[in-house]
């Protein structure tokens, strides 16, 4: 295993609803080395973008428990003046709608610039301009003079995720956390940018942790693959393993679902009911059980912990001993 | 921007003829008419059927409207009956001390508005807004002139800071550096009133803009750069949520017209204002109608200016 660059510690980040906390992300911890892609993969409100913002320290008004080593340093409650020194420079994001995470008001060079002009305030305007015209040929921007004065209503999605993507790397961060940046891209944009970030990763020795909820982009990115449910990491594996040998009911279901172009007559695989909202997590026992079932309570167990069943292929609760589809044949 | 600021402009121009037609049908349609009620009633009626004859008030309507027009860019706006006057005379006056007053009141309502919208916005449902919200409920509740007579009684008469009325005390020199300070004396509390009134709305406007704004995706693309809060807010927040209130300008025109009408006759101030309210009484109409058609061209010009300051900073909107 090559160097840890982000250590996560049985982080739970938890969200005032009235009077109560309610922890979005449960107990969750993972490592990210250099040169790597970590997918998160989940469902819509199963906790990956609060992750994604716990590690970036973008959430406002949440409670925060547990380790967040990045190099070695414990960022749980780093103060904001720690993390705008941090931010932007030795962490990079990348969000997920384009269109509306560029500021309409303030031409395109200029938002890029910020970026440098933040973490190095000695350089030059002159200098300034000449790094960001080379950042947006990087990230293949055809004309970076001319976008450079450009406004971001002047420029096509692609282009804006592209722009969002050199703003994220314009200090070259050791990591880059991405939040389902080709959701809302069309497909053969979505291949260009997977391809510009691979790219860039090779570059820049960086670690990635891409959010998504596109198994193919897993597939054709990540290195490993951390599969979260309610707010808690129930397998984690490498990428060829997870795909070859799934074994928590969550991850098989959600293979399970995508659709086949092989077999065009079969019935889409659906998981039945949905995440179950923050305020009424199940806290207790399996929280997946709610949604299989038809598998026996006794499968499941009590307090359901992380279980090596091979070397680096963690899995939550044992109730995936049990696990088959409701129309497989119990053996 | 040049294309678009003309194009703009010629727009106005059959606003502006709507308007004068509306005001001039109305002005007709009222009973009387410019010799009824003035003239001695012993004059023989044959007489004044001439005279009406020979004023042109029994040609129809049109012509008629085609006579005031043609006045109208003569610069002839008619005589006032009351003051036997030209009224351009008696407006020529009195619009300098309006566009004073008015000017005053539109800086009072931003110096005011805009650091109260800020904080307000910025530090939302904390004690501190909800003391400025509960400011703003209580101006959108108050009726201006009521609000008006209270200041005038408290900081005029009772502590009597301030002068309870005119626009200049008399006696001092035109011209002197003290007439100016004079002149903005006057002006201050009357200018005040307004505009803690008035300004309610955009402290609210501007609140909510803020608070919209600080939720959109590039704020967090701002934060992930790297950038301080009090940077996020200078460069990021404020200039996008004052767009929305640069486009409410020409509005806020339009609001001080109806409130110079009344603050100009409660603090006896000699502008436009008091002297529509006095014409309406003394069916002084030629004074009436040129007033509102002045009004009416001040407002279409505000929604002018709103556009031009719009599409100056909104690059969407901007036309190269």
């Amino acid at each position: 295993m090559s160097q840890a660059l982000l250590k996560i510690k049985n982080l739970k980040t938890s969200f005032r609803i009235k009077d109560d906390y309610y922890a979005a992300v449960d107990d969750v911890s993972l490592t990210v080395n250099k040169n790597e892609v970590l997918a998160i993969v989940g469902e819509s409100g199963c906790g990956k973008s609060a992750l994604a913002f716990s590690i970036m320290g973008l959430h406002n008004r949440a409670k925060i428990e547990g380790n967040i080593l990045f190099k070695g340093k414990d960022l749980a409650n780093a103060s904001p003046t720690e993390w705008s020194k941090i931010r932007g420079k030795e962490m990079g994001m990348i969000f997920q709608d384009p269109l509306t995470a560029l500021n309409p008001l303030m031409i395109i060079g200029d938002q890029i610039g910020e970026a440098i002009y933040l973490h190095n305030k000695n350089i030059s305007k002159e200098q300034r301009k000449l790094k960001v015209i080379d950042l947006l040929e990087k990230v293949g921007i055809p004309h970076p003079e001319r976008v450079y004065d450009q406004f971001p209503h002047e420029l096509s999605g692609g282009m804006r995720q592209r722009v969002v993507i050199a703003t994220a790397i314009a200090n070259q961060p050791e990591l880059l956390i991405a939040d389902e940046p080709t959701t809302a891209l069309d497909v053969t944009i979505q291949s260009q940018i997977l391809d510009l970030m691979k790219q860039l990763k090779e570059d820049m020795d960086a670690g990635i942790i891409m959010i998504t909820h596109d198994l193919g982009v897993v597939a054709e990115m990540a290195d490993r693959v951390a599969v979260m449910y309610a707010g808690q990491i129930v397998e984690i594996a490498d990428v060829y393993t997870l795909f070859e040998n799934p074994q928590h009911p969550y991850t098989r279901s959600l293979l399970n679902s995508v659709p086949n172009n092989k077999e065009a007559s079969s019935k889409l695989h659906v998981i039945q009911g949905i995440v179950p909202s923050l305020q009424f997590l199940p806290r207790k026992g399996c929280r997946f059980s709610a949604r299989i079932p038809w598998i026996d309570v006794s499968a499941h167990e009590e307090n359901p912990q992380l279980h090596e069943i091979e070397p680096g292929h963690f899995v939550r609760c044992s109730c995936y001993k049990h696990f088959h589809f409701p129309e497989e044949e119990v053996q | 921007m040049w294309k678009f600021t003309v194009r703009r402009i010629l727009i106005m121009i059959p606003q502006i003829i709507l308007l004068s037609v509306l005001i001039f049908i109305m002005a007709k349609m009222m009973p009387g008419d410019a010799l009824s009620g003035l003239i001695d009633p012993n004059i023989d009626p044959e007489t004044i059927a001439e005279q009406r004859e020979k004023l042109g008030l029994n040609d129809p309507w049109h012509i008629q409207y085609a006579n005031w027009v043609k006045d109208l860019f003569q610069g002839d706006l008619g005589m006032s009956f009351r003051y036997k006057m030209p009224v351009t005379e008696l407006i020529g006056q009195r619009l300098a001390n309006t566009v004073w007053l008015s000017l005053l009141t539109l800086v009072l309502i931003y110096a005011i508005s805009i650091p109260l919208g800020l904080i307000s916005g910025r530090y939302n449902d904390t004690w501190l807004d909800r003391v400025i919200t509960g400011y703003t409920y209580i101006g959108f509740a108050t009726p201006l002139f009521i609000f008006a007579l209270v200041m005038l009684w408290f900081f005029g008469f009772t502590l009597g800071w301030f002068p309870t009325g005119g626009s200049v005390q008399p006696g001092v020199e035109s011209g002197t550096f003290e007439y100016v300070m004079n002149r903005i004396y006057h002006m201050l509390l009357p200018a005040l009133s307004m505009a803690l009134i008035t300004t309610v709305s955009t402290v609210q406007y501007l609140r909510n803009e803020i608070i919209d704004t600080k939720q959109k995706d590039f704020i967090l693309t701002a934060r992930a750069k790297g950038a301080s809060e009090s940077r996020i807010y200078n460069r990021h927040i404020l200039r996008n949520s004052l767009l929305p209130i640069a486009a409410f300008f020409g509005y806020e025109i339009t609001g001080l017209i109806g409130g110079t009408v009344f603050v100009e006759s409660i603090f006896s101030y000699p502008g436009m204002g008091q002297l529509f309210l006095e014409s309406i009484v003394q069916r002084d109409y030629s004074v009436a109608t040129s007033l509102t058609l002045l009004f009416g061209i001040a407002t279409i010009l505000g929604a002018l200016l709103s556009d031009i300051i719009l599409s100056l900073v909104d690059p969407r909107i901007r036309i190269k």
